[in-house]
């Protein structure tokens, strides 16, 4: 121990001298080429037993229904292509990022890597991944066949990501608390869906929530559903064109509809934040009446709690109709070249085949990314999957340039209101000023590059 | 106020005003106690409830469950997290044991020009805070791929100035004369140092073990950033990451049995070489 | 058997160069490694890494990115326009002064009461210690189960007939909580060092204070407080430093949340760089942290030990 530890300590204070010296770049290529030179003589080894062998690595986060399903996948694929090897490597969600970031340029990085929808443009603009190759995937193809949401990927005219499947938002409802309230009709428009939520809410001699009627978490999907449902419902527009400037503001409607969603916790106190820890989890053990969630629940409430009554229905909608929608997409960095990127590209391919869209709306619940897929009678008509599906014509993946720093921006807002009784109009104007200096930088440091 | 142990040793009769004053004291104490142990016992107490008690206030539930403890294991690779955590503080603990040792007790027994500015300089670096080298440290082990790896922990806790400066102070009390004898009597420095120093400050060693391992178990910021993928985890890590994802399925219940299990060694291991630490820490703070 | 009698021979010349080895200079050889190993370690990990976070944070230097350009000072110019980053500043000023006067005058109290009893004194002592041995993190988890909205806490107001609070979703509340929690987890650590401080006052103090009848309050004042001093002053540059640097509780409770009523410096440098990979503007701000906890130990040392001499 002790010689090891000193023969390090010798070893690291002279690099870090080199790296005082030296500084970022030179290192960055020097560690690039040593990964070369470790990985070659083991290519080589294989190569002499059969042709190609090929190592892959697949990142995803942490999610066990996932993780399990591209267990199975991988063994499929692995018989499909015996000279293919693939590992899968798991990261907690929470810090996905940093745990990429991190070993990456540690020559660890992934093959193939699953990524968020909105954390693509940091990635792109870092110039970490490459666009998906044209052979494998025809940009006019994705186009044709996948739901036109996945264009968030496409960034500077090429698709640097591609999904498995989609998610949209949905109203969740708890059947028995429904019936118990009299209510025969889902809410269908924005007026509806406040009435009902007030039928719904019931509360204690003490003035307490017993059961919220409708469960309000602006850090859950209300960010969401304001963004790519509610501002587009009433006729406003969420970003312009060039992906530059935060078009909230330019017409009443932006106001409106995050009056609308304030207006739940602060007017009609139907739900508030922080009620059971979250508004899943407030539905999801009986406490919330009608919740906005996710396709992705489908799967976790089937797991955790089976014996909850509940049911699905489309958004309700206002002047027209729209619905938010996600994606994790498949991505590859752009240091895999050669053999690696041909196994990479048939992974990906392989996942994104109908079987395996199949495969994964009904083991996890999200829904298939291609529309043939999708609208098969036996998706459409399911009690719980049929309400998703329909709105996937309407839905909208809005662009982020940092999903978390804009979600905080969102939830601050809606906090100020609360706690700080700051006026809404107050607190709209400075999440549309903090939310575009967001952009502003982002695009600054971008045009710089 | 602390006349009155003067008082009590003079008089053995107690006047009812002091009884009071001292029944309060007790009472005041008691009240401390409970603050200082509600919140173990509330976790142990969810740790062990059925998943529909968990909002009931009951302290001992009507139903006990070890159910969660199994799932815990199950759904998290604690007894990993656990094993990592004892390897780290294991390790750490000995280098340091090893390298504070011996240069505390140079630092006190011997005289060499340079000295001063030697321990001056180790206790300097006390004044740097871990947060201003977590950036630097961890750009470094990216660069020498010590990232995700126990070594990667461990680098910047081999050797500690707190155990240096503490073995100093204790060394300090040795007798120079026993040392010379020795001397004359042919040993060399390393066995001197083995076998007469390091025996006559066993109690302070003790002390510099237990705290070391408690400090190493319960570092977070640096494995924190250091440690990425999941079979490498500590136990605080871990616990902020399977916290994280479960309470988000309102599963409080397991959240406290994962933290029953990352405090419970802990607490075990100070309940038994408590007289060792508060010791340690009463002489240390002493001098 | 050739290998053998090399054997005894490279043995014999190993002992006869041992004994030849001077004393002095074994004795040197000796300083040299147990002081060298250490020196070359802190030297290192410590020293060169300060200069590597001095290096870092004039560059822009983007975790994904390869190229770090030099910048200059612009990171630090963008922090000080940084609305989080003053809010953390201010955020970590609160922490340190709620908290170490608190944790000060917590374990000053329990000491001096476990100072004026003898019987299960050594239980007592273990109890109010158990905290401080435990994970921050797991502490953290389980106060934020107490403190939720439908948890204990709150249910036994509710129980009580009062108000229940939003605690940590509150952007007034939440700071003091997580200062009470630290305060919490520290006071054991704090009372030993206070006890020790007590007992090492000399008795006669008190009983010549005792036969001028002087009071209670007068004797804490004028003998406790300024015997007590040295252990104070050490206390209070221990408990800035550790205050400066608070996250762990923070992380794990509100995670710098509601309104970034809660971030801290050292929150806000850990998402800088591991949120939104800026490593250079991490490193300014740690470069910045640094400099306040220099500044504020010396002033303390100097503030402090003065009183000592009135």
């Amino acid at each position: 121990m002790k010689k090891k530890s000193s023969v390090s300590i010798v070893t690291g204070s002279l690099i870090i001298a080199l790296a005082l010296a030296g500084c970022g770049s030179n290192n960055q290529a020097n560690s690039t080429e040593q990964n070369k030179a470790t990985e070659k003589p083991t290519d080589k080894a294989t190569d002499k037993e059969t042709d190609k062998k090929v190592t892959i690595e697949y990142w995803q986060y942490e999610f066990p229904a996932k993780v399990e399903l591209i267990n199975e996948l991988i063994k499929e694929f692995q018989t499909l292509h015996p000279n293919i090897t693939v590992k899968q490597t798991n990261f907690p969600y929470d810090q996905y990022n940093q745990k990429v970031a991190t070993l990456v340029p540690a020559g660890k990085g992934p093959d193939v890597i699953n990524l968020y929808y909105g954390w693509l443009p940091k990635y792109v603009s870092s110039g970490y991944l490459q666009p998906l190759p044209e052979d494998h995937f025809p940009t006019a193809e994705i186009e044709s066949n996948f739901y036109p949401l996945v264009s968030a990927a496409k960034i500077n005219g090429s698709y640097y990501a591609i999904p498995t499947a989609v998610r949209t938002l949905a109203l969740f409802y708890n059947k028995d608390l429904l019936s118990k309230a009299n209510i025969t009709e889902l809410p269908t428009t924005w007026e509806q869906l406040v009435d009902v939520s007030k039928k719904l809410t019931e509360t204690d001699a003490k003035g307490q929530f017993v059961t919220e009627g409708f469960a309000w978490e602006p850090g859950a999907q209300l960010h969401h559903w304001y963004r790519d449902g509610l501002l587009h419902q009433a006729g406003g527009q969420d970003l312009s064109d060039d992906r530059r400037k935060i078009l909230w503001a330019e017409t009443p409607a932006g106001l409106e509809a995050f009056q609308y969603l304030i207006d739940f916790a602060v007017k009609h106190k139907v739900g508030i934040n922080g009620f059971y820890e979250n508004d899943s989890n407030a539905f999801m053990t009986g406490h919330a009446a009608i919740n906005i969630d996710g396709s992705f629940r489908l799967g976790s409430i089937k797991k955790d709690f089976p014996d909850l009554n509940y049911g699905v229905a489309p958004l309700p909608s206002y002047k027209t109709k729209s619905a938010p929608s996600s994606f994790w997409a498949n991505a590859i960095p752009k240091n895999v070249e050669g053999d690696k990127l041909k196994a990479a590209s048939e992974f990906l391919e392989f996942l994104t085949s109908k079987e395996v869209q199949e495969k994964w709306v009904e083991q996890i619940g999200e829904l298939p990314a291609q529309k043939a897929v999708a609208t098969q009678d036996k998706y459409v008509n399911d009690e719980k999957l049929g309400p998703f599906i329909s709105q996937l014509d309407d839905s909208r993946a809005h662009f982020f340039i940092d999903e978390t720093q804009e979600k905080t921006l969102f939830v601050d807002a809606t906090n100020e209101v609360l706690l700080n009784k700051v006026p809404v109009e107050k607190a709209f104007q400075d999440l549309v000023a903090k939310t575009q200096k967001l952009y502003d930088d982002y695009w600054a440091a971008a045009d710089k590059k | 106020m602390s006349t009155q142990s003067v008082y009590k040793t003079q008089k053995n009769a107690k006047s009812p005003a002091e009884r009071l004053r001292t029944l309060v004291i007790y009472l005041l104490l008691t009240l401390g106690v409970g603050i200082m142990l509600f919140p173990f016992l509330w976790m142990v107490a969810t740790s062990f409830k059925l998943p529909q008690d968990v909002y009931n206030l009951r302290l001992i539930p009507e139903t006990i469950t070890f159910d969660n403890y199994a799932a815990i294991f199950k759904k998290a690779p604690f007894a990993q997290w656990i094993k990592n955590t004892l390897i780290i503080s294991l390790i750490a603990t000995s280098t340091v044991l090893i390298f504070d040792t011996a240069a505390g007790y140079v630092l006190a027994k011997f005289s060499f020009v340079g000295k001063q500015l030697i321990f001056l300089l180790i206790i300097s670096t006390l004044m740097v805070p871990t947060e201003m080298l977590i950036i630097p440290w961890y750009l470094i082990a990216n660069e020498l791929g010590w990232s995700d790896t126990y070594w990667g922990v461990l680098f910047p806790g081999i050797i500690t100035a707190f155990g240096i400066f503490l073995m100093r102070q204790f060394m300090d009390s040795i007798p120079s004369d026993l040392l010379d004898a020795a001397r004359i009597d042919g040993l060399n420095e390393w066995r001197i140092l083995l076998h007469i120093a390091i025996p006559l400050v066993k109690p302070a060693i003790i002390t510099l073990i237990i705290l070391t391992f408690i400090g190493n178990w319960n570092q977070f910021i640096w494995p924190l950033i250091v440690l990425q993928t999941e079979e490498k985890f500590t136990l605080p890590v871990g616990i902020v990451y399977f916290s994280s994802e479960l309470k988000d399925t309102s599963n409080w219940i397991l959240i406290m049995a994962g933290t029953t299990i990352s405090i419970a060694p802990l607490i075990v291991i100070f309940l038994i070489f408590q007289k060792q630490i508060i010791r340690g820490i009463t002489l240390s703070g002493m001098k | 058997m050739i290998a053998h009698a090399l054997k005894l021979t490279v043995r014999k010349s190993r002992e006869l160069f041992l004994t030849r080895l001077s004393y002095r200079t074994q004795r040197y050889l000796f300083i040299y490694i147990t002081l060298g190993i250490p020196l070359l370690y802190f030297l290192s990990t410590r020293l060169l890494p300060i200069l590597y976070a001095f290096n870092v944070s004039v560059r822009e230097w983007d975790l994904l990115s390869p190229s770090k350009p030099y910048v200059g000072l612009a990171n630090f110019k963008a922090l000080f326009t940084d609305e989080i980053f003053l809010k953390s500043i201010a955020n970590t000023f609160k922490f340190v002064v709620i908290g170490v006067p608190g944790q000060l005058i917590v374990g000053l109290f329990v000491a001096l009461l476990l100072h004026n009893i003898k019987r299960l004194r050594g239980l007592f002592r273990t109890v109010y210690f158990i905290p401080y041995v435990t994970s921050i993190v797991a502490v953290s988890w389980v106060f934020r189960w107490i403190l939720m909205r439908n948890g204990w806490l709150n249910e036994m107001l509710l129980n009580l007939g009062l108000e229940p609070q939003l605690f940590l979703q509150s952007p007034r509340q939440a700071l003091i909580l997580i200062t009470l929690t630290m305060i919490w987890q520290s006071t054991g650590f704090q009372m030993l060092i206070f006890m020790t401080g007590l007992e090492a006052i000399p008795r006669m103090y008190y009983e010549a204070a005792a036969i001028d009848g002087a009071s209670a309050w007068r004797k804490f004042r004028h003998i406790t407080l300024p015997l007590l001093n040295p252990v104070i002053v050490f206390s209070a540059v221990i408990g800035v430093i550790s205050y400066l640097q608070s996250f762990g509780q923070v992380l794990s409770m509100t995670n710098g949340g509601p309104l970034n009523a809660t971030t801290t410096m050292v929150l806000h440098i850990y998402n800088l760089a591991f949120q939104q990979f800026k490593m250079g503007s991490a490193a300014a701000a740690t470069v910045i942290l640094f400099v306040v906890i220099l500044v504020l130990t010396l002033l303390q040392l100097k503030v402090l030990n003065k009183k000592v001499e009135y």
